[in-house]
């Protein structure tokens, strides 16, 4: 369908896009790249809101290389997340998402803070960058803040960012020497939202699990964190299996995606312990 | 509603070469705006949520969802749709292969599937059939079964290589 509108604003620079952002009163959508919130729009799962464009906030694109962290742009486009030379060295499977995010046209357009922001919980970044541990860097009217990933997913599509804020900034660890990340995924075709998806990542400080696809925000999966820690991958296997809450849906039931995620995280451990990096 | 936001906004704009001055709808999509206002009708509306691939134009050099894209988000930006790529014969190679293959049958997708295929191609290289399925899996084509536009596209990725091509 079409999309239904209420208005729209270029903003020219962040003071102006908050000022926007206050101004409309709740009823502001940020718009990056707008490969999810047009399609929401067109689909009128949201109806009369007031676009405020940043997509020409040239400031929040790219990629910085910020010594013990590597600092990624919100607007930073997947494309170019995935091709950027600092993300493939020091968070690889930033990368390795990319290239599983939908399609080229939408990566050439959709932005990973619009990614984050939207926290679609069948989309790869939200579990990536919690599984990476990552920060997140936020403006408001009241100036700057920073929030741990860990704080910021609130539920399904909702963060931690309110209505006059905007999210500027991801920053993420650098890999440690011997550090592993891999993301698995099991999808139909070749750019379908998985049915299910499984991020990890191993430190010295112990192992970190993410998953996609299985409940209504990125989540740790502690307990089979805690049994891969141990070594006991069969046990993280079933601790897994237990402390994920999937639901069914015409693509999949909650059972086999509770099966599949068993078996991403013993592909996932395959791979990791296979390619030393 | 805040004064700052508008329901009808201005671009400024190249299409096909030339340039466009426009006032659009804030909630217009892209492929409206070009076949709406300009009679750019190659670029089809099917989907409209960014899952088949039909609207697909070049902005700014990439292949973008036109039906995820606003008009309004085009200002200042360089656009191409299968009109001018037809017009400068930049992808006549392609469109030949593509009617030599039976690439295409009711040819709804093609525009989509052309742009989205020149984009693969402009990289280099002979991209291998899997890499030419993945790259095209945004595109839907409910008529050939896609081997025929793989044919096409591998054997145009030959020829420009200077590889010689059965």
């Amino acid at each position: 369908m079409k999309a239904s509108v209420g208005g729209y604003a270029r903003a020219t620079d962040l003071q102006h896009a908050i000022k926007l952002l206050e101004s409309a009163d709740g009823m502001a959508r940020v718009l990056a790249g707008g490969q999810s919130l047009v399609a929401a729009m067109n689909m009128r799962l949201s109806a009369g809101d007031l676009l405020v464009d940043i997509s020409r906030l040239s400031e929040l694109s790219g990629v910085a290389d910020e010594g013990d962290t590597i600092r990624i742009g919100a607007l930073t486009r997947h494309v170019n997340v995935g091709t950027n030379s600092l993300v493939r060295e020091h968070a690889p499977v930033l990368a390795d998402a990319v290239k599983v995010i939908a399609h080229s046209a939408i990566r050439n357009r959709g932005t990973i803070g619009g990614a984050l922001a939207h926290a679609d919980p069948a989309a790869e970044f939200p579990a990536c960058v919690l599984a990476l541990g990552a920060k997140l860097h936020i403006v408001g009217p009241d100036g700057d803040r920073a929030v741990a990933v860990e704080d910021f997913f609130h539920g399904l599509f909702e963060t931690d960012l309110e209505p006059e804020e905007l999210l500027t900034a991801i920053s993420i660890p650098k890999a440690e020497a011997g550090e592993r990340q891999v993301l698995q995924e099991v999808t139909r075709r070749s750019g379908d939202y998985a049915l299910a998806g499984l991020c990890l990542v191993k430190r010295q400080a112990g192992h970190r699990i993410t998953m996609l696809s299985v409940g209504e925000q990125p989540e740790l999966a502690h307990g089979a964190m805690a049994k891969l820690d141990a070594g006991d991958v069969d046990g993280a296997v079933e601790a897994l299996r237990a402390e994920i809450e999937p639901s069914s849906d015409t693509k999949a039931s909650a059972s086999y995606r509770r099966h599949i995620a068993g078996v991403l995280l013993r592909r996932a451990v395959d791979q990791m312990t296979g390619d030393a990096r | 509603m805040s004064e700052m936001f508008r329901d009808k906004i201005e671009i400024d704009l190249t299409v096909n070469g030339e340039a466009v001055q426009a006032r659009v709808p804030a909630g217009q999509h892209a492929v409206d705006f070009l076949r709406q206002e300009l009679g750019l009708t190659g670029a089809h509306a099917s989907c409209e949520h960014g899952v088949c691939g039909a609207c697909t134009i070049r902005v700014d050099g990439d292949a973008v969802r036109g039906c995820l894209t606003l008009a309004a988000q085009l200002d200042g930006s360089d656009i191409w749709t299968i009109e001018g790529l037809t017009d400068t014969d930049a992808i006549r190679d392609l469109q030949k292969a593509f009617v030599a293959r039976n690439a295409l049958q009711c040819g709804f997708c093609t525009p989509g599937m052309l742009v989205a295929v020149e984009e693969l191609l402009s990289k280099g290289g002979v991209p291998d059939r899997a890499v030419i399925r993945d790259h095209l899996s945004g595109n839907y084509c409910r008529c050939t079964g896609y081997e025929a536009i793989v044919d096409a596209v591998e054997s145009v990725a030959r020829q420009r290589a200077g590889e010689v091509t059965s």
